[in-house]
């Protein structure tokens, strides 16, 4: 059974067509870099991976279920453009708030755990108002790793994390994969995403243009695949 | 119980925010008392005619200062795009609005709580002897103004002009609701038994918090999600 299977999807705003007939397929396990320049497409296919957006036309599967399924959304974390989390609420409120609504059974133990494999457990009860941009950051990542999902979907996770918080999302990106989790990411941040991808879609004007393993050459050189398949 | 542990962790959210920026209640409080101080220079608060008319200036108090309250309950999960967090959790459209209109409820039945002793004060009535009956007819109209206004914040939570919309889209819907508790609330200011032919008022409100309870929780995912 494949992780997340896209067959025929299309999206429109208005009358513009934002997806044109996509189909891809990843498998269990797998990292897939979706790339495409801004407006290309990759948020929206996101969303609606996410449950947040329903398509015109087409079917996506989630683990073999449709996506907004209760089961699946507890099978899923979301790491999107917002960080997610509530300013008048405590870090630790946050999470354990998120940890209720994924119904875990121990939200305050998973809260705390979670706290401190970000780095946050000095900041617990800090209101998320006065922290810094990076400590905001590692909150959302740990909002989107709590409930151990089985399928992660981030929104350009590198883009605005200061160094601490890309060494704690790399560290628990190559964890999720190591431990069989399926990942897809849209990403500015070639270097980055390709190191962990084990395969790449290409979104060009909402169409996909290329999809496919990462090879050698695409690490090497990060805008091999723009020159060859991207727009003009 | 689950959709209720759920629910439950909504309505604590946004209370506890609430309590922290206490930027709607303050809000709202405010506006009310205003308005009150307004009417009562309007009208001659001795006058036989406010005491006719003592239910309407009321709940209109109540519906303009709880479209603060709703306006905000839907806009404020916007901020760093916790609607989405929310909407892409297991918890279902019904929870999470259910949650929400528990914390409005709690909101708008505290402001209307504060305004009450004012609205007595400044229009030399008498604390109704049957003050138990009103607040029985509060806590009605309040759920009918709070299902109707929630689902229509979670609807023009995008809209650039939703401060505007919001009244404009839930006055009309709310009519009936509140033609009950004007009447009911009117009879009790001004110290007359509530007779056969007006329990008519408090079926309707009843019946009306039934029924849209029940239509918005099964309209909301359609709301949030498309």
């Amino acid at each position: 059974m494949t992780a997340v299977a896209i067959q025929g999807v299309w999206k429109f705003y208005g009358d513009y067509p934002a997806l044109k007939d996509i189909s891809l397929s990843v498998n269990p396990g797998s990292c897939l870099a979706l790339i495409g320049r801004n407006g290309a497409g990759k948020t929206t296919l996101l969303r609606i991976l996410a449950g947040l957006s329903k398509t015109a036309k087409g079917s996506i599967t989630i683990l073999g279920q449709d996506a907004r399924d209760e089961n699946t959304r507890r099978r899923i974390g979301v790491l999107g453009h917002g960080i997610g989390v509530y300013e008048e609420l405590s870090a630790f409120e946050n999470l354990r708030l998120f940890a209720k609504l994924y119904g875990i059974a121990d939200p305050q133990k998973i809260a705390s755990e979670w706290l401190e494999r970000t780095g946050l457990e000095r900041v617990r009860d800090g209101l998320v108002r006065e922290f810094s941009r990076g400590m905001r950051q590692r909150l959302a990542v740990a909002r989107t790793f709590l409930h151990n999902p089985s399928v992660l979907l981030l929104d350009e996770p590198f883009t605005a994390l200061d160094d601490r918080a890309i060494a704690v999302l790399q560290d628990l990106l190559k964890t999720a994969l190591a431990e069989g989790r399926t990942i897809i990411m849209s990403t500015h941040q070639l270097r980055e995403a390709l190191e962990l991808a084990t395969g790449v879609a290409l979104i060009n004007r909402g169409k996909l243009a290329f999809t496919g393993p990462r090879t050698r050459e695409m690490l090497e050189d990060p805008a091999w695949l723009y020159r060859n398949y991207g727009e003009a | 119980m689950n959709f209720l542990r759920q629910s439950l962790a909504i309505a604590g959210k946004d209370l506890r925010s609430e309590l922290r920026s206490k930027e709607t209640v303050n809000a709202s409080l405010s506006f009310a008392l205003v308005i009150l101080l307004l009417f009562s220079f309007a009208f001659d608060p001795g006058s036989e005619q406010v005491h006719e008319i003592a239910g309407g200036l009321l709940w209109l108090v109540f519906a303009f200062a709880g479209t603060l309250i709703l306006n905000r309950s839907f806009a404020r999960e916007l901020v760093n795009d916790c609607l989405d967090a929310l909407i892409s959790s297991p918890a279902s459209g019904a929870q999470l609005f259910f949650g929400k209109c528990l914390a409005n409820y709690v909101l708008l039945v505290v402001v209307e709580s504060a305004c009450l002793p004012v609205f007595v004060i400044f229009y030399n009535s008498h604390w109704p002897r049957q003050w138990l009956l009103l607040f029985l007819v509060m806590l009605l109209g309040t759920w009918g103004i709070t299902v109707i206004g929630t689902l229509f914040s979670a609807m023009t939570v995008n809209l650039r002009l939703r401060e505007l919309m919001l009244p404009t889209l839930i006055y009309p819907m709310l009519i009936p609701a509140l033609m009950g508790a004007i009447r009911l609330s009117t009879l009790i200011l001004a110290g007359e038994p509530i007779g056969a032919d007006d329990q008519i008022w408090f079926r309707l409100l009843v019946a009306f918090d039934i029924i849209f309870t029940i239509l918005t929780l099964a309209l909301v995912e359609i709301v949030l999600v498309g």
